[in-house]
């Protein structure tokens, strides 16, 4: 695709980040400008969709369109926007509290729905904007405000998760690899269906165990292993649990046709575009059945 | 003059379907027919009925009394006899039960083998179907009169299911014929009414036909009582016209897939019911400051909690207008009749793009699902035009970039900020849940806070309630002033004509909207009228309280209310009427 559209078009719309300096998530909105100017996409075409926390504010600082809806709600409105006008590339942005705690249920009916949406989750196993408590990928005794004596219970695992309900795209990525982050945007946005991105993205006020070093020296890059086959499904659970979902890269894919495919009658030319006048010149037709 | 005819077993014998063929077959003979479905929260057993109000006059409600009841079982028996009137029929399954009646009663019993005889010329499960002809040789209809609706009904499952079906009937008129002489007498119908074209239809059904017309092409929702007919109806006529029905995972997802698609400018809605509607209510909130029409229906059922699933009740009032934390902008309609159904979903399409918030359309269990006779004329698709409101064209988007750039949330005059959609280049915005500045931004500072607020509070200041949600009929400046919302609407009506008939000067005034409030057209009415009576299916009084909130206290109101899951009935508003006028002329002489 010949790219006429820069960063700068971007940042036109975004507004000043708030977040801390050092913060994960703005390697998160950086290598999304880059996918979406890579694969040619103006700011009007994108719609990100959010909930709320640290976050939840990714669509103020990307730059296109944007919705921000409520804590754990963003999947819900994204998959609807690509209902209503396909032609939109839309994204849902979120932290692990916002996808995997309050809309984990949403999660999961999405992988299975299968709407052809980009899922970014900013996973830094903790709540950041309400000041460090646990999170529900927080590994089990992980201190935090809320559990001073460790976490109890044990964390959800995001990729096998997203696998085993249905899920045709599942990647990885770390906030301290752009270029590569990137990459996994691309692949995920031009996937047909729904696509899961989770993004190792530090926490550097409140999370102090998993730091940029340590996920540096303990993440494996499946990208670059040439045995990797992600069609596997099968490969795709082993990587996982045997590495306790320490790797990036794209870990699970497969074709298949996506919701709106599915549907019956289904006219290819965005919902908004038709025309609403034609029931009423079927009114006899319509009334018949009631006769 | 009417007729009522009532059809009881256990749920899983055929009940509705028969009731159904009934109503239908008497329907298109020209009638009109109020069938009212009562039902309980399981799939076998229990007890079920249908009644069916047969008249040669439109009305609204089901009807105080039965003249033939077809009782499959005792309980049938025992649920219903206290409506039958004196003389009146009941037409019981003879061999499969010994029927008892109190020795008070005055009823005739007539007995008919309606099982054996569906065991002996098709099978045990065509005994409503022999209650059917039973059924017909009482009431005047001919051996052949549910033979088109049971090839209909039946033809999928071959032709000699629907022979069978047929020498059912004829043999169950047959019984029936034979076993007495008793007969009822349907209403005399004019010429002109008969077989004329109508239409037989439940607010359910009116509902989802208006919101096609209205340019819905989504719905988002999650089954549930007594709303799933909604999805139903939409599953049939959206992929006609590109639309989707998206059946969500929860009642939270399912209003923010309606947003979420008015958003990207595709009209959607979510139907529910009370427990539904509970779990939506944060997204009214974010509708509300992210200024994103929606439109909800909340066809109310007895609450609270799972409460009564199967029974109605107008007890969402509250919840319609008060729920989601903060001060958030809505509309709430309350469709009165199968038209208003019809006309008010179309309006609350209008009403959400025009205002760009919220509206909830209020209807409850017995407007849903009662199927009832409906003139043609009366359901145009033309009455109403679409009307996006301040829904920006790609090329005024264009305009407005090319001069200062597009603001989302601009401070207008009339509060209503145009509306640009994703897709349109040059409308590039941020739509947000947070307090914001005219751009969209996240803003908490006390000049935003206060002009957005100030902004969405202005721009329903337009709106008026009495534009189509204040009805007024009977007397000016009554003696007593019945006052109503919603679906009561036939009850009161009849119960207006009852009191009228025995010299008493009443009017009544009846709300198709309670939010904005009508106050000014309430209070007219109120202080013109020596004594009011409100009349509620809730025990808490949720419209005399709004009244009480947005008009004020009078001690000459006085309230008629009825919480136990069923419609009122004419006589128990006639009631109360007289005992309340009793009481005022005591006091006044006194």
């Amino acid at each position: 695709m010949a790219s006429t559209v820069t960063v700068k078009e971007y940042r036109a719309y975004a507004q000043q980040p708030t977040w801390c300096p050092g913060c994960g998530d703005f390697a998160v909105v950086a290598a999304m400008q880059r996918a979406l100017v890579n694969l040619g996409l103006k700011p009007h075409q994108v719609v990100a969709v959010t909930g709320i926390g640290c976050s939840g504010k990714f669509n103020y600082y990307l730059g296109a369109n944007g919705f921000n809806s409520m804590h754990g709600r963003s999947l819900p409105v994204a998959q609807a926007i690509k209902i209503a006008n396909r032609d939109l590339v839309v994204i849902a942005a979120g932290g692990d509290g916002d996808g995997y705690g309050i809309g984990v249920g949403h999660f999961i009916h999405a992988c299975r729905r299968n709407i052809d949406i980009t899922y970014v989750v900013m996973d830094n196993h903790i709540y950041g904007l309400t000041t460090g408590q646990t999170s529900p990928t927080s590994e089990k005794g992980f201190k935090t405000k809320t559990t001073p004596y460790g976490a109890a219970e044990y964390p959800i695992r995001p990729l096998p998760l997203a696998i085993a309900s249905g899920c045709g795209f599942v990647a990885q990525g770390f906030s301290g690899d752009v270029k590569h982050l990137q990459s996994l945007f691309e692949a995920a946005i031009q996937h047909k269906g729904f696509a899961l991105v989770n993004v190792f993205s530090p926490c550097v006020t409140f999370n102090k165990e998993q730091t940029y070093d340590w996920w540096r020296e303990n993440l494996v890059n499946l990208d670059e292993r040439e045995d990797y086959d992600p069609t596997d499904k099968a490969a795709a659970y082993k990587v996982v649990t045997e590495t306790n979902g320490l790797v990036t890269g794209i870990i699970y894919r497969e074709e298949r046709p996506d919701y709106q495919d599915e549907l019956p009658n289904y006219d290819p030319k965005p919902l908004v575009y038709q025309d609403l006048s034609k029931p009423v010149k079927d009114r006899e037709k319509l009334l018949q059945a009631f006769m | 003059m009417d007729f009522t005819w009532k059809i009881g077993g256990a749920q899983g014998e055929g009940i509705d379907s028969a009731g159904e063929i009934f109503a239908l077959t008497l329907h298109r003979k020209g009638y009109y027919i109020y069938a009212y479905r009562h039902f309980m929260s399981l799939i076998k057993g229990g007890h079920t009925n249908y009644k069916v109000r047969i008249s040669s006059k439109q009305h609204r409600h089901r009807g105080d009394q039965l003249d033939l009841l077809v009782a499959f079982d005792q309980r049938s028996i025992d649920e219903n006899l206290h409506e039958l009137k004196s003389g009146g029929a009941v037409l019981y399954n003879a061999g499969a039960f010994e029927p008892k009646f109190p020795a008070d009663v005055d009823v005739v019993p007539i007995g008919v083998p309606m099982q054996q005889i569906a065991k002996d010329h098709g099978s045990i499960v065509m005994t409503n179907m022999a209650a059917m002809g039973a059924s017909a040789a009482l009431v005047g209809l001919e051996p052949d009169a549910f033979d088109d609706f049971i090839a209909e009904r039946y033809g999928k499952h071959g032709a000699d299911v629907v022979e069978a079906n047929r020498k059912v009937v004829r043999a169950g008129f047959q019984a029936a014929s034979e076993a007495t002489s008793w007969r009822a007498r349907l209403p005399e119908l004019p010429p002109e009414a008969r077989g004329k074209k109508r239409l037989f239809m439940h607010g359910n059904d009116a509902i989802a036909l208006g919101a096609v017309v209205a340019g819905c092409r989504v719905v988002a929702a999650y089954p549930i009582t007594p709303a799933t007919d909604i999805l139903y109806s939409l599953l049939k006529l959206l992929p006609e016209y590109g639309g989707v029905v998206l059946q969500a995972e929860d009642e939270m997802a399912a209003c923010q897939m309606a947003v979420g698609c008015n958003y990207a400018g595709v009209r959607a809605m979510t139907s529910t019911s009370g427990p539904g509607f509970s779990l939506m209510t944060e997204t009214l909130g974010l509708a509300s400051v992210s200024e994103t029409p929606v439109v909800i229906v909340d066809v109310q059922r007895a609450g609270p909690s799972t409460g009564m699933p199967t029974k109605t009740e107008q007890g969402d009032a509250f919840q319609a207008i008060f729920s989601s934390h903060g001060e958030s902008q809505r509309i709430v309609l309350a469709p009165a009749t199968v038209e208003d159904c019809f006309y008010d979903i179309q309006r609350a399409f209008n009403l959400a793009d025009k205002y760009q918030c919220p509206v909830i359309v209020l209807t409850d269990l017995s407007l849903g699902l009662s199927k009832q006779t409906v003139e043609v004329d009366d359901i145009d698709f033309e009455k109403i035009a679409i009307d996006r409101g301040q829904l920006l064209t790609e090329e005024q988007v264009k305009e407005i970039a090319a001069n200062g750039g597009y603001k989302r949330y601009a401070l207008t005059e009339s509060g209503i900020s145009p509306r640009a959609l994703p897709g349109q280049e040059g409308g590039v915005h941020l739509a947000i849940s947070y307090e914001h500045t005219e751009e969209g931004w996240e803003d908490e500072t006390p000049l935003h806070r206060v002009a957005q607020t100030e902004k969405r509070i202005r721009k329903m200041s337009t709106f008026d309630p009495a534009e189509f949600g204040v009805r007024q009929s009977g007397d000016a400046s009554p003696d007593l002033l019945l006052v109503g919302w919603g679906s009561t609407i036939g009850q009161i009506d009849e119960a207006r004509e009852a009191l009228k008939a025995e010299g008493i000067s009443v009017g009544h005034l009846h709300l198709s909207v309670l939010y904005p409030f009508p106050a000014k057209e309430v209070r007219e009415a109120i202080e013109s009228a020596r004594a009011v009576l409100i009349v509620e299916n809730n025990a808490f009084g949720q419209l005399q309280q709004l009244i009480q909130l947005n008009v004020g206290h009078y001690d000459h109101i006085h309230h008629c209310r009825k919480f136990s899951g069923e419609p009122f009935k004419v006589f128990e508003i006639v009631a109360r009427a007289k005992e309340v006028l009793a009481a005022k002329s005591v006091k006044e002489v006194g």
